[in-house]
């Protein structure tokens, strides 16, 4: 079952007729023109693309703000935007918690994360992981632990792009749905190949701008409308939906001792699969030093925090302004609010412009989940364990970008078979599979010295083993409305995230692992990971001294 | 931007003694102080943040008490998640900058004084 449909929702009476909103020539045109701008800064950037550092790591030429904010264009998917907004109108509080699990998900990256990670390793979450293990096993599970959580993520992005041109677009039927899929594919694929990290770099940054820009000038206008008072902005929501609980939690997790449990499950996910999402990781290493990767982080945690609050304005102004009713019954559902919400204050022109950029949202966050996926195949798998470090780096961005172009394949078909499923869910699952499979190996072998390559295969598999056997047998899957397969029924897992049992499962198995393990890994290495990670020695361009 | 940093699994160790480092009492000074504040912390607000997730999963009357006008107590908590988050950001970085940085950059300066044929690239950055 999808977060949206879960009861408290008022389902309207009759199908309202299925309209478009605004003009669909006016959102293709403001589209396209920034398709076309992007395209070029994205031309011009590739200009001096000529090492794999440059490729995957845009040759380490960025800085914190700068990175920061692509950071920040990185995490605010689609499923921030409109499904956040669309869960707040919906659901009122329970949506709210969606935004708080994201933000407060930043201090472990902030805190534990970013900079010894950005210190250790050179393109990939791989290289941190495999620094003091044996190379070869653990490479090969955090490659694998890295596909899998950018596919999931990408499917959820994918699945985005479909439901939000059936809104903009007035385009309703599944074909005319999977060809605009295709065309988000096509693009995102374009991008990577020509513009590589630098080129990804930018057009996360100039959406990034866009997009908070776009939140912020709609937060400010539904403010305006109830006298900059947020009490009487709830109030005007609470009059509108006819129930005064969506200022209160529970409307969507509080039904029953499941659903709770299950508000439990996706809150554990979300706060630890942040500082493990491998392509939030691989921008670490986009700055030149560890302070610029700290940078980095804060500039992110200030524009994620404020966009946020952006939202929850967004969310209960919709809910005031539209109502529960209207936007459940335009094409497109719960993920509609945010773009109804801008025909109701600025018709056709301010929803062209936000619809603009929440499709820019779905293409740039594609993009950069696709070069992730991409590095991972070709540093970790393709040239450290199949051609054994014996290739030249431009044999291996060469693979590089053929991986692209099959990831760009596999995402466009994953996309069109995912249609119709949330938004905001499918990213949560991601999350979950991040937090079991990568977290606890990153942590442990940041900080605990005795951790061995046994206890991280057994938590790397064991956790995203474990993450997609439960989701497989959740209701997400089977046996509920919403379900993936309809018609059968296999959930025998209740919950719909997994994180609950699998993340604990993956730190246990890790240790485990280990004190199991007869096997002890090199002290030298442990000494040299320590101290790289601390003082960024060799890891950092010359200084001031 | 002609350096490229980092290549730490092309076997560097060798020509410096980690483990020996990793012994001095400057390396062991910046350890404490990294650890003495990031693990208490990060206690911190894992226990915040899921106090407020319990209340607002189990305690759905008391996060709905009325505070003033339309406003109620879990808004009010879901607001303070956002400000105890920004808090702590910049503590963090203000610590960092005055505890951690001076530490690891002096360090750092002379590991590659050191050793600068593993740590500085002939071609001038560092490597």
């Amino acid at each position: 079952m999808s977060i949206i449909t879960a009861a408290g929702i008022r389902v309207p009476l009759q199908t309202a007729e299925v309209t478009t909103v605004g003009s669909p020539v006016l959102n293709i045109a403001i589209f396209g023109l920034f398709v076309a701008i992007t395209l070029v800064i994205v031309l011009r950037a590739s200009r001096n693309n000529k090492t794999a550092a440059d490729y995957y790591a845009a040759g380490r030429s960025f800085t914190g703000g700068q990175n920061g904010t692509a950071i920040a264009g990185d995490y605010l998917s689609a499923a921030s935007f409109l499904g956040i907004v669309g869960a707040i109108a919906i659901n009122g509080y329970d949506g709210f918690l969606y935004s708080i699990g994201f933000l407060v998900a930043w201090l472990v990256a902030l805190l534990l994360v970013a900079e010894l990670l950005r210190n250790t390793g050179k393109f990939t979450m791989a290289d941190v992981l495999s620094f003091r293990l044996k190379q070869r096993p653990v490479r090969i599970a955090a490659a694998i632990t890295t596909l899998a959580v950018c596919f999931f993520y990408l499917l959820a992005q994918m699945a985005g792009a479909g439901g939000l041109v059936s809104l903009l677009l007035g385009i309703n039927d599944r074909l005319g749905q999977s060809i605009v899929i295709t065309v988000v594919g096509v693009l995102m694929i374009m991008y990577v190949l020509i513009g590589g990290m630098k080129g990804t770099t930018w057009v996360q940054i100039i959406k990034a701008c866009l997009l908070i820009a776009g939140a912020f000038i709609m937060t400010i206008w539904v403010l305006a409308l109830h006298g900059f008072n947020l009490s009487t902005l709830l109030g005007a929501a609470i009059e509108t939906s006819g129930n005064a609980a969506i200022t209160s939690p529970g409307l969507q997790y509080g039904l029953t001792s499941i659903t709770r449990l299950d508000f439990l499950s996706l809150a554990l996910a979300l706060v630890l699969g942040t500082a493990a999402l491998p392509h939030v990781l691989m921008r670490f290493y986009t700055v030149p030093t560890a302070k610029e990767a700290r940078r980095s982080v804060v500039w992110a945690i200030w524009l994620i925090g404020a966009f946020y609050l952006f939202t929850l304005i967004l969310g209960y102004g919709a809910s005031a302004l539209i109502g529960s009713e209207r936007i459940l019954g335009a094409p497109g559902g719960v993920n509609s609010a945010a773009p109804l919400l801008a025909y109701e204050l600025g018709g056709s022109i301010l929803l062209g412009l936000i619809s603009a950029v929440a499709f820019a949202t779905i293409l740039a966050v594609v993009a950069g989940l696709t070069i992730t996926a991409a590095a991972s195949f070709a540093h970790d798998i393709y040239a450290s364990v199949i051609r054994k470090d014996r290739v030249d780096p431009d044999g291996e961005v060469k693979v590089a970008r053929r991986t692209v172009v099959v990831i760009g394949l596999v995402s466009i078909a994953g996309g069109i078979g995912a249609q119709g499923q949330n938004v905001a869910f499918l990213v949560a699952l991601a999350f979950a599979v991040a937090a079991s499979a990568n977290l606890p190996t990153i942590l442990y072998s940041l900080f605990w010295k005795r951790f061995n390559t046994q206890g991280a295969i057994w938590s790397m598999y064991g956790g995203l083993g474990s993450a997609i056997l439960l989701i497989a047998l959740s209701p997400v899957v089977s046996g509920g409305e919403k379900s993936m397969i309809q018609g059968a029924d296999f959930s025998v897992f209740p919950l719909s995230n997994p994180g609950i049992v699998s993340i604990p499962l993956a730190f246990f198995l890790g240790w485990l692992g280990t004190v199991l393990s007869r096997t002890t890994e090199d002290p030298m290495k442990q000494a040299e990971m320590e101290v790289r990670s601390l003082t960024g020695v060799g890891a950092e361009k010359a200084t001031d001294h | 931007m002609g350096s490229h940093p980092v290549e730490p699994d092309a076997g560097s160790g060798a020509a410096v003694d980690f483990t020996e480092v990793q012994q001095t009492e400057q390396f062991k000074e910046l350890r404490k102080r990294h650890r003495s504040f990031v693990f208490p912390m990060a206690v911190f607000f894992l226990l915040w943040y899921f106090a407020y997730v319990l209340l607002a999963d189990y305690a759905h009357e008391f996060m709905a008490t009325p505070v003033f006008g339309n406003i109620n107590v879990g808004i009010i908590l879901g607001l303070l998640q956002f400000v105890s988050t920004f808090a702590i950001t910049m503590w963090y970085v203000s610590y960092a900058n005055r505890r951690l940085d001076p530490i690891a950059a002096n360090l750092r300066h002379e590991l590659e004084e050191a050793a600068p044929e593993v740590f500085v690239d002939p071609s001038g950055g560092k490597k």
